[in-house]
This record gives structure tokens, C-alpha cells and sequence, in this order.
């Protein structure tokens, strides 16, 4: 790192925390220094310049002085603002839980320019993508791969045997594949049929381009959502919160809204006053 | 966290005030040192004064059964005054964003208090904020409108769609906070979002 006192970079906002009055630290990821933060003075007013700039889910140039323990964020400009994603429930959530799970495993000042061309990537792709389920799975599995907690998906993890086109079993512990045999002396083993194994094998060896021209149905899709959302939280060791929320939402899409019943006028509840104030 | 204060010549009760002052938000233990010893300096009414508003505070205030706002009625002055527009609620945030929509004396509606935003990062989901109390309310036919104020970021345009989700399917005519350039800022400094719903939101600037 240069020791000027300013300098610039590009970065996606990953997370926001606020600070003071109307002020915010922001996580940022960004492809010379990792994962920083950084303060935000006054955007949490509605005349600040730089607010806008700073969203979540925003690519933006930003400028930096160095601080005493935070480095203070003094201009940004939007490189890409995926206006698309800002503006639909369902995108702008698979956005937020993408830069989750960055957040998550990238540490502090740990430069990896890949994982911020992967982070950039999928935002692109949740924009024009067809299918936004597939853009995070492979996502997901890249993401792995980048940190360095990529499966083991062509051989038994246990006896390194080539795995054969059956229902093999994914073992968040071992780190990978293990075959039918190993699979019994295993804890934690969930199984994966041929073709989710197949998808995610694909996946990893196949660029954007033709990892979007798959065509899988619901039920594969839930089922690799299910063994990654595992994987995921056995190497964070919590629940990923943003899962949850798309979880949700899933289930949302796929049932009519639930409206509670009327309220009866006759035995309406009465006043609770001793309810605390969040 | 606050730091741990080294106050040895200060006696219990003085470092007992310093510590509950540096857990309230904005203030970090000098702030609170000061505050406390300007206390102990300032007259016995003052200090009397600021135990009783507090302590009253909890006591008093609760929330309203109709629109969640905090009030010490309930319902609150808003949700009892018949002069007010039955038809419109106003969907916000925090009991502050109430205070800023009344302050501008044109909205003439009822609201309804959120106490928070989606946030699912945060772990904030539908059933952390008062949905649930705004969708009982909406049963019946005497809401005709629902204006989303929620905050203009990420977490307030996801309570937003989400709430546009669940209320138009009741038939209720749902509208959102007109979105452009704030009065008093500079068209160079606005982002690309912003300048985009400035753009689509533009007003007949003729009549």
C-alpha cells in the first residue's frame, strides 16, 4: 500500500453500519486492497452528494483519506449503479445475499482482484440473466473456489476413487464428494443425485457464458440450493441471514399471498398498553 | 463497546452515571465523564428534573393500537383526531419520520409506524416489523390509499416492494414517495438512480 495520504479505488458496498449523527461505515470490496472499510460523513442526510453513490449493491470510484483508525471516504462517483437490481424485490435481494457471503468470507484487507471480478460479475449477470437462481449457485461455488473452500466433486474425498454416475453423498465436513461405500462411516452426508452432481460439476469448469445457457427444472434447483446453503453454513459456522429472507420469498412466489382473517368488530383485541417500544 | 474508564478517584455513584451515559448512542466515556460531573455541578432541580423525564418516558409512553407510533394515548392524538382523512395511511419508518411528515402540515392522513426496515442482511425479515398490525388494519374497506414513505435506500425499497406486494392484491390503491433531487443540491452531485426517477417523475412545469 502507498503511504500518501489519499487514495482512490474502485469498490462495491457490501454492507452499511451507522454511525454517529448521520454518518456510516461502510464494507466495502474492492480489487487492489479486499475487504475495507471506510467512514461516510453526513449521507445519512437527504442533501448529501456522495449518498447515492454509496448504496448497497453500488459499483462506485470512491477517494479515500487515510484515518487514524477508519479511513474517511471523500468523494465517489457511480461506475455502475444495476439500477435493475435496485428496483425488484426478488433481484435486489439475491444481490444483498450475494455480497453477504462475500462479506462473510473475504477478510479484512486481503487483496483478491477475482473475487471482486466474480462479486462484479454476478451482479451483471442477476441483471440479464435468464435464470437468477443459477447465477447464484454458480456464484456460490465460485465464490468457494476463490476462497479456497472449493468441493471435491470428481472423486471420493475419503478413498479418492472416481466417483460413478450414481447417487453419491456431499459431506460438508470432508469438504467434497464421498461415494456410497465411504458415505456410511461419514457423518453429516447428504445425498446428491447424478444430476445435481453433474450441474455442479459443470459449473465449475464452465464460464457465464454457458453456465447460463442451462436449463434445469425447480426441483434440481432446490435440491443444489439446499447441499450449497449446507456447505455454506458448515464452513461460516452460522446461518447465512439473507438465505433465510430469499427462502421466504421463494415461498412467497410460489403461493398466493396469505391474508389473515378479518377481525371480528365485536371482539376486537383490546388496547395492550403495557406493550414495550422496540 | 465503551471503553472501561479509569476513575478511581471518582466515588461509585459518580462512575455508576458515567457508565449508564456512555451506553446511550453518540456518547463515548469523555462525553459522559462530562455530562455526569456538569450533573453533579448544576443544582439538585435539574438533576431531579432529568431522572423524572426519563423514568417518566418508560412509564408514560406506549404504543398506539391503531397506527404502532409511540404516544401516551392510545390511541395516539393522530389516530383520534376526526379531522383527519380515515382513507390514507402513510407507511413509515420510525416515530421521527412522523415527526418530519407532520412538521410539513400537508399530509392530512393517518400513518402507520413500521418500527424498522427489511434489511436481510441484517437478519431483518417481515415478521421483525409491524406488517402484521398494518395488514389487520387494512381488513375492511375504509382504506382507499397506502403511501409508502419508507427511506429511500436499499432496506426502506425492499420494505417498500415488498409492501406493494401484499397490498395491492387487497385492492387498496398503493403509492410511493415521489423519488427525484432533494430542494437545495446540485444536479452534478446526484447519482444515476436518483437522476433516472428525477427523469421518469418529471412534473408539467406549464400550469
Amino acid at each position: 500500500m502507498s503511504e500518501s495520504r489519499t487514495y482512490q479505488t474502485e469498490a462495491v458496498i457490501l454492507k452499511k453500519t451507522k454511525l454517529r449523527e448521520a454518518d456510516l461505515i461502510l464494507t466495502m470490496y474492492t480489487p487492489e486492497f479486499g475487504k475495507i472499510q471506510g467512514v461516510a460523513k453526513g449521507v445519512r442526510k437527504t442533501k448529501s452528494r456522495m449518498a447515492g453513490h454509496l448504496e448497497l449493491l453500488t459499483h462506485s470510484q470512491i477517494s479515500l483519506t487515510r484515518g487514524r483508525n477508519l479511513d474517511t471516504i471523500t468523494a465517489s462517483q457511480t461506475v455502475n449503479s444495476f439500477m435493475p437490481l435496485k428496483s425488484d424485490l426478488w433481484l435486489s435481494s439475491c444481490a444483498l445475499y450475494c455480497t453477504e457471503l462475500v462479506n462473510q468470507f473475504a477478510e479484512e484487507n486481503l487483496e483478491d482482484e477475482r473475487v471482486f471480478r466474480l462479486l462484479l460479475e454476478t451482479l451483471k449477470q442477476l441483471c440479464d440473466a435468464p435464470n437468477k437462481e443459477l447465477v447464484l449457485h454458480y456464484y456460490e461455488l465460485h465464490l468457494l473456489i476463490e476462497v479456497g473452500y472449493g468441493p471435491q466433486l470428481r472423486e471420493c474425498v475419503i478413498c479418492h476413487a472416481p466417483l460413478t454416475p450414481v447417487v453419491n453423498y456431499f459431506c460438508a465436513p470432508v469438504g467434497g464428494m464421498v461415494c456410497p461405500n465411504c458415505a456410511a462411516a461419514q457423518i453429516g452426508v447428504h445425498p446428491l443425485s447424478i444430476n445435481a452432481q453433474k450441474v455442479l460439476r459443470f459449473f465449475q469448469d464452465a464460464g457465464w457464458e454457458k453456465a447460463n445457457h442451462l436449463k434445469i427444472d425447480a426441483d434440481l434447483c432446490h435440491e443444489i440450493e439446499r447441499v450449497m446453503n449446507i456447505y455454506l453454513e458448515y464452513l461460516l459456522e452460522r446461518n447465512v441471514k439473507s438465505a433465510d429472507w430469499l427462502r421466504s420469498l421463494r415461498e412467497m412466489r410460489l403461493k398466493p399471498v396469505a391474508v389473515p382473517p378479518p377481525r371480528p368488530l365485536s371482539s376486537a383485541p383490546p388496547a395492550t398498553p403495557t406493550e414495550t417500544i422496540p | 463497546m465503551p471503553k472501561e474508564i479509569n476513575t478511581t478517584p471518582a466515588t461509585g455513584a459518580i462512575n455508576r452515571l458515567i457508565q449508564e451515559f456512555s451506553k446511550l448512542p453518540g456518547i463515548g466515556p469523555k462525553s459522559a465523564q462530562r455530562i455526569t460531573y456538569y450533573l453533579l455541578r448544576s443544582g439538585q432541580d435539574q438533576a431531579v428534573a432529568l431522572a423524572d423525564a426519563i423514568s417518566l418516558l418508560k412509564q408514560e409512553v406506549k404504543l398506539c393500537s391503531v397506527c404502532c407510533n409511540v404516544s401516551e394515548s392510545d390511541p395516539c392524538p393522530i389516530c383520534q383526531n376526526v379531522s383527519r382523512d380515515r382513507a390514507m395511511v402513510c407507511i413509515v419508518e420510525q416515530p421521527q419520520d412522523v415527526v418530519a411528515m407532520e412538521h410539513t402540515a400537508v399530509f392530512r392522513g393517518l400513518y402507520h409506524i413500521l418500527h424498522g426496515a427489511i434489511s436481510p442482511t441484517e437478519g431483518v425479515g417481515a415478521d421483525n416489523i409491524r406488517i402484521k398490525e398494518l395488514l389487520a388494519r387494512l381488513q375492511g374497506d375504509s382504506i382507499k390509499e397506502v403511501i409508502l414513505a419508507t427511506n429511500t435506500n436499499m432496506e426502506g425499497e425492499q420494505t417498500a416492494m415488498y409492501l406493494s406486494r401484499l397490498i395491492i392484491p387487497l385492492g387498496i390503491k398503493v403509492t410511493r414517495l415521489a423519488r427525484g433531487l432533494p430542494f437545495g443540491t446540485e444536479l452534478e452531485y446526484a447519482d444515476d438512480f436518483t437522476l433516472s426517477r428525477a427523469i421518469e417523475g418529471r412534473q408539467d412545469f406549464s400550469g
